[in-house]
């Protein structure tokens, strides 16, 4: 797939010394979603925020469709919606006015027929002439993305969308953006909520202390560094693992009913045949057995925690 | 050039005009009458003439000033915080669209709300003492550049406030004071001659004498210093701001 945003040794530090980003090196594919996580303060909104014109960077470049952020603003930005994190909206002024005047911004005259479908798409149209106080949460967040999407930005940028928001209107925002993403819009949202990243995104980063850690697709990263669980449901208790089976690291439930044995799936020899032959050999009979693959969050927290006593170290 | 950018917060800041009609034009329109009637009627009945001109009529180019002035600072100045304040800022710096234009549509409708109003007044004054504008397109000339720069210093201001405080405390403590010292009111020649001297350093007494003369032909300092004190305001507060963009001061981190 063809890259649309490449990110060359991006580096931010703030006029109070904190570097908030170090180093960003970065490719977007056109079309894809891609999900940025990391917890608070790692980089994610700088990140965005300087794709977007809105924060200067240190060092380092920005292409957009191969065009310089900083020498082709004006190409670049055209090319850009954004939705910020904050519900940053006039009080006073009514829904059409306000998106009219985001698409005006972009240098687009105004198309009456494309605002009206795209304040149908996003359920707007009934509030039309409302003013934007009169609006609830929900509704001034969609009034954000239709402000984003009103000059027709092949991609957007959503910064942590499901902040605030309710379940009903989290699962909404991810219908809309995967129908964005089938016409076409290359949709980068930070987050972190793991559970919005697993559902929507084609591609995961993860970013802490402004470094990205890693990057990949979300089912490889899953495959790659996610590790799989046996657990096996005994028919008697046992009071602990025996000597024979203590190279497998097992755990025993606090009630004694139960075995977890965890093990890399890329390894050739996983080591669960052996494991259940010596169990048999002891004597230890099976009720039933599962395997659990591990989630995305998990991988994110022990990613994290690596990043971080990495940090410690250093 | 961004045009369609341009007029959009042309038309957005306007329509914050319209919304707030009753504050923005009733208000100036009450202050001035006010002004004609304390000024005009009270001390008016007691001083004739100024340099031959009914002393009525005589305030007529100052009192115009003074809301030109302040207007102007107030428009621009409340236009571009307001956006900051909100955080709806955002939006600015990240479109396709230069300082320039940023500038050119707020300071445009700023003006031309402060013109707006600025005739409305001309046409109350005209209601109150008979009016002669001797050089009308000089007299437009200044209505226009004073409108323009000083909302581009009450752009400056706008940019550099980071609280409503700050956004008063020039207008209040220093425009107010200066177009009311510079010879609104009364001409210099009417002060003690040390006074006068330090009258000369107002840069304002060169804005409302130059646009008295364009009524009546009689001026406290030279005309073309009144022009060029305008055009050095101007390129001033152009300067700054052009600098502070540059730098994203007090706008971008």
């Amino acid at each position: 797939m063809k890259n649309f945003i490449s990110i060359v040794n991006l580096s931010k530090v703030y006029a109070n010394n904190f570097k908030a980003l170090d180093e960003i090196n970065l490719e977007i594919e056109k079309g894809e979603i891609f999900a940025l996580l990391g917890p608070n303060g790692a980089g994610k909104s700088t990140l965005i925020n300087i794709i977007c014109g809105i924060v200067t960077s240190s060092a380092g470049k920005i292409l957009v469709n191969n065009f310089d952020i900083k020498k082709e603003y004006r190409k670049a930005r055209s090319l850009i919606g954004i939705v910020p994190q904050e519900l940053t909206l006039e009080a006073f002024e009514t829904v059409w006015d306000n998106v009219c005047y985001s698409r005006g911004l972009y240098g687009k005259s105004l198309n009456s027929n494309y605002i009206e479908s795209l304040l149908k798409e996003l359920s707007l149209w009934e509030k039309r002439k409302s003013k934007l106080r009169e609006l609830s949460g929900g509704m001034k967040r969609r009034v954000l993305i239709a402000k984003a999407l009103s000059h027709e930005p092949t991609v957007l940028f959503l910064d942590e969308p499901s902040a605030s928001v309710d379940v009903e209107l989290r699962k909404d925002m991810w219908g809309i953006v995967k129908r964005l993403k089938q016409k076409g819009v290359t949709i980068i949202l930070t987050t972190h909520y793991i559970e919005e990243a697993e559902e929507i995104a084609d591609r995961v980063g993860i970013i802490n202390h402004g470094k990205i850690i890693v990057v990949d697709r979300k089912d490889e990263l899953i495959k790659r560094l996610g590790e799989k669980k046996l657990i096996l449901e005994l028919q008697e208790t046992i009071n602990n693992i025996p000597t024979i089976l203590q190279e497998f690291n097992l755990e025993l439930s606090e009630d004694k009913k139960r075995i977890t044995y965890t093990y890399d799936t890329k390894n050739k020899r996983t080591g669960i045949t052996t494991l259940l032959n010596l169990m048999r050999d002891e004597g230890i009979n099976l009720k039933d057995m599962n395997t659990e693959k591990s989630s995305l969050e998990s991988i994110f927290i022990n990613l994290v925690k690596g990043s971080n006593n990495e940090l410690l170290r250093s | 050039m961004n045009y369609y950018g341009v007029k959009a917060i042309y038309l957005h800041e306007m329509d914050r005009m319209r919304r707030t009609l009753f504050q923005s034009l009733v208000s100036p329109l009450i202050s001035t009458s006010l002004y004609f009637i304390v000024f005009g009627s009270a001390i008016g009945s007691r001083i004739k003439e100024v340099d031959g001109v009914a002393y009525g009529s005589f305030i007529v180019p100052g009192m115009i000033m003074l809301t030109l002035l302040t207007q102007s600072i107030s428009n621009a100045s409340f236009g571009i915080y307001f956006p900051k304040f909100t955080g709806t800022i955002y939006e600015l710096l990240a479109a396709p669209i230069s300082s320039f234009e940023i500038i050119l549509g707020f300071v445009g409708a700023a003006a031309t709300k402060s013109l707006i109003i600025g005739c409305v007044i001309i046409a109350t004054a005209g209601l109150f003492v008979d009016l002669n504008i001797a050089h009308p397109l000089v007299m437009m000339f200044f209505l226009i550049f004073t409108a323009v720069t000083f909302s581009l210093f009450g752009f400056i201001i706008g940019f550099w406030a980071d609280n409503f405080e700050k956004l008063q405390l020039i207008p209040i403590l220093i425009i107010t004071p200066l177009v009311f010292l510079g010879g609104s009111f009364y001409s210099i020649n009417m002060l003690p001659e040390f006074w006068q001297k330090v009258s000369l350093f107002n840069p304002v007494l060169y804005l409302v004498s130059g646009f008295r003369w364009s009524f009546y032909e009689i001026a406290d300092v030279s005309i073309f210093t009144s022009l060029a004190t305008m055009l050095f305001i101007l390129f001033s507060c152009i300067t700054i701001i052009s600098i502070s963009f540059a730098k994203g001061y007090k706008i971008k981190n």
